[in-house]
């Protein structure tokens, strides 16, 4: 017993020292975290996001590295998978800061996820970018409008995502009277769903229906009873992939039979996969179309059709734009240090993306930017129209 | 009216669902005063198997059902076997941690093989029937029906046959039963195969009928399927019957009638005053301590 407990002692000893070498000796090495939901409830938006910072990071490590002032630079990257839990997304974004010693952690993508990660890399003044987390709480101070100071994301926010969509969803569907099923135990849903219901209103429709759920639930048949009473002549469902089919599902079986309506949470092939045909030509906004890509997007999204074997979806596209970001503000600031990212973000006023164009304005975190909106289509996503910020 | 009778319809089919699960619980402690905690695991289970045997072996929905039913028992038995009769005499509490653990065992066992939801095929041709303005899908029929036949089949082996009383007779009296020549470690099996079996079914048909599974589902539908046991009085079969066609039509109408987000505050404030009044549960009587 003595003996283990000194063998284990000699061995953290050793650990440490081997740690504090390899920190001297790297010295063009800038470390880069990514916090990645690989398993849990969500794991196809953690596998688009590793992949995609993986090739993101091959890229610059083939061409020799990246030039910061002057100096060439490699990166290595740290994949942390946070179990599709909020705790376990705190305590990543701490290792991370803490034990892997990285410049900037790229995600979680989640927003119930990236609110608490946000929260840890704010007090370490370490810079986080979200790809995919569109709720306002992320960049921002506790319940202020203030702005964190270290926390960007890739990804348009909600208030515009739910103004998007409402917007279409009165003057391309015509529609007066809209139903919105959500899950009231996530940020992101709850955010999203509350700001369809202000503009849908605003603008002179009714929401005749405002249901909830909890994570986890698969049974929706009390709410979807409720919903089709009211009779309305569209439902919003801003849920994610793994829950939207069966939804879409019983109420189909419940003799439902209007357009649906989703948010860029349903943009994961996934979704085509388990809904089968009944998805079928619903609508849903999101942050690019890769049959309408851009140049820079098309360069992209064939280097990743060539390494993955698939299309990537929004995630993977936010996530390389999220490490893009990350480059030019290093460029920019021209030093590699935690203080330096946060400087070099701050001076991007016009960054030409996968997902379009971003700038950052007046201290926020939050890029300004467009959304589109796709269509199902068989088994492809299919661009349907453009909605300018 | 229809929007009760529709809402009625719902109730039923999560309630004869958490029957089914709350069956497993109940059976458990009834024999070996016992929380198999593992149980909505196994639930799980059966749903990957039907997965399984629906995909891979391309099985129709009667031999999906007896497979995912069969593989499940024999899963039931083998955990009782290995992880539970060796703790059969030590403190209670050594076997409630050991379930929990055997039930993040199953799941992150189903992790590693099915990290992503798995979509399952459709096995029953779904039609649709409008009566009166009321839908009613023929999967709802089935997973009622069946529920209520497999529920009408255990009460009937519990209670008319051999191995049934043998079940009843240990549940009674744990020590002196096996000194009259009734197997004991036989019959805790018999009755760990019939409680999973039936969770296998609830599993398979819950999966047809929610057709998008992950490795988290037994989880929630598990505690609920236990609170269901408990309202019914835990140890008592047809209080575990009784338990889930209330927690489902309670579930239902509270969603029905008052704001959804209401629905699991005032579904376990009812059930709470319930164990206020019925501190056994419906069924349940109070089990004297035997010195």
């Amino acid at each position: 017993m003595k003996k283990g407990t000194l063998l284990f002692g000699v061995l953290i000893i050793a650990s440490m020292l081997l740690a504090a070498c390899g920190g001297g000796a790297q010295a063009n090495v800038i470390k880069v975290g990514v916090i990645a939901e690989l398993t849990g409830d969500i794991p196809a938006v953690g596998a688009s996001c590793k992949n995609a910072a993986e090739l993101a990071v091959k890229e610059i490590n083939d061409a020799g590295g990246i030039d910061i002032g002057g100096t060439k630079y490699t990166v290595e990257l740290f994949v942390e998978d946070n179990a599709g839990k909020a705790d376990q997304s705190a305590s990543a974004a701490s290792k991370l800061i803490t034990q892997q010693n990285v410049v900037a952690i790229i995600g979680p993508n989640a927003s119930r996820y990236a609110i608490p990660a946000s929260e840890i890399a704010e007090s370490s003044k370490v810079v986080l970018i979200s790809p995919w987390s569109t709720n306002p709480k992320t960049t921002l101070k506790g319940d202020t409008t203030d702005p964190k100071q270290y926390v960007f994301r890739a990804a348009f926010i909600d208030p515009f995502q739910g103004r998007v969509v409402a917007k279409f969803a009165l003057d391309n569907l015509g529609a007066k009277n809209a139903a919105v099923l959500y899950d009231v135990a996530s940020d992101y849903n709850k955010g999203i769903a509350e700001f369809f219901k202000a503009t849908f209103e605003e603008n002179g429709g009714t929401v005749v229906a405002f249901e909830t759920y909890t994570t986890g639930d698969k049974d929706f048949s009390a709410q979807l009873t409720k919903i089709k009473d009211t009779a309305p002549d569209v439902i919003f469902l801003p849920n994610y992939y793994s829950e939207v089919p069966l939804q879409i599902q019983q109420a189909h079986r419940l003799g439902i039979d209007v357009p649906f309506l989703g948010s860029d949470s349903w943009g994961s092939s996934e979704l085509i996969t388990l809904c089968g045909t009944d998805c079928e030509g619903f609508y849903f906004s999101t942050h690019y179309a890769a049959d309408a890509a851009t140049p820079v997007a098309t360069k992209f999204i064939e280097s990743y059709k060539t390494t993955y074997g698939v299309t990537p979806d929004d995630v993977a596209a936010l996530t390389y734009d999220s490490f893009g970001l990350l480059w030019d503000a290093l460029q920019a600031a021209g030093k590699v240090d935690r203080e330096s990212v946060r400087t070099g973000m701050s001076m991007i006023t016009n960054y030409e993306g996968v997902t379009g164009n971003m700038a950052f304005e007046s201290g926020s975190g939050d890029p300004v930017k467009s959304a589109v909106i796709l269509q199902v289509t068989g088994d492809k996503f299919v661009w349907f129209a453009n909605a300018a910020p | 009216m229809t929007y009760f009778l529709q809402q009625s319809l719902n109730a039923l089919q999560l309630g004869s669902i958490y029957a089914l699960i709350a069956l497993g619980y109940t059976m458990v402690y009834g024999i070996l005063t016992m929380i198999n905690f593992a149980h909505g695991d196994l639930f799980m289970v059966g749903a990957f198997i039907t997965f399984m045997a629906a995909v891979y072996l391309g099985l129709p929905f009667v031999p999906t059902l007896l497979v995912s039913m069969v593989v499940v028992a024999l899963l039931g038995v083998l955990i009782e076997r290995v992880a539970y009769r060796p703790l059969r005499n030590a403190p209670r509490v050594s076997a409630v941690i050991t379930a929990l653990g055997i039930g993040l065992f199953l799941e992150n066992f189903t992790l590693v093989f099915y990290p992503y939801p798995q979509h399952i095929p459709t096995l029953i041709e779904n039609t649709t029937w409008n009566i009166g303005g009321v839908s009613i899908s023929s999967l709802q029929i089935i997973i009622i029906l069946l529920s209520i036949g497999l529920m009408i089949a255990l009460d009937l082996i519990v209670r008319k046959t051999m191995v049934g009383m043998a079940m009843r007779a240990i549940s009674w009296d744990k020590a002196i039963i096996p000194l009259m020549g009734v197997p004991l470690n036989l019959i805790v099996s018999a009755t760990f195969a019939l409680g999973t079996g039936l969770g296998a079914a609830a599993g398979t048909m819950y999966a047809l009928a929610f057709p998008v599974i992950d490795p988290y589902m037994g989880i929630l539908i598990g505690w609920k399927a236990f609170i269901s046991a408990v309202v019914g009085g835990i140890g008592n079969i047809r209080g575990a019957m009784i338990g889930g066609f209330i927690l489902g039509a309670v579930e239902i109408m509270v969603a029905a009638f008052m704001p959804s987000t209401y629905r699991d505050f005032v579904a376990f404030a009812l059930l709470l005053v319930l164990l206020i009044f019925r501190p056994y549960g419906i069924l349940g009587k109070p089990r004297p301590q035997k010195v």
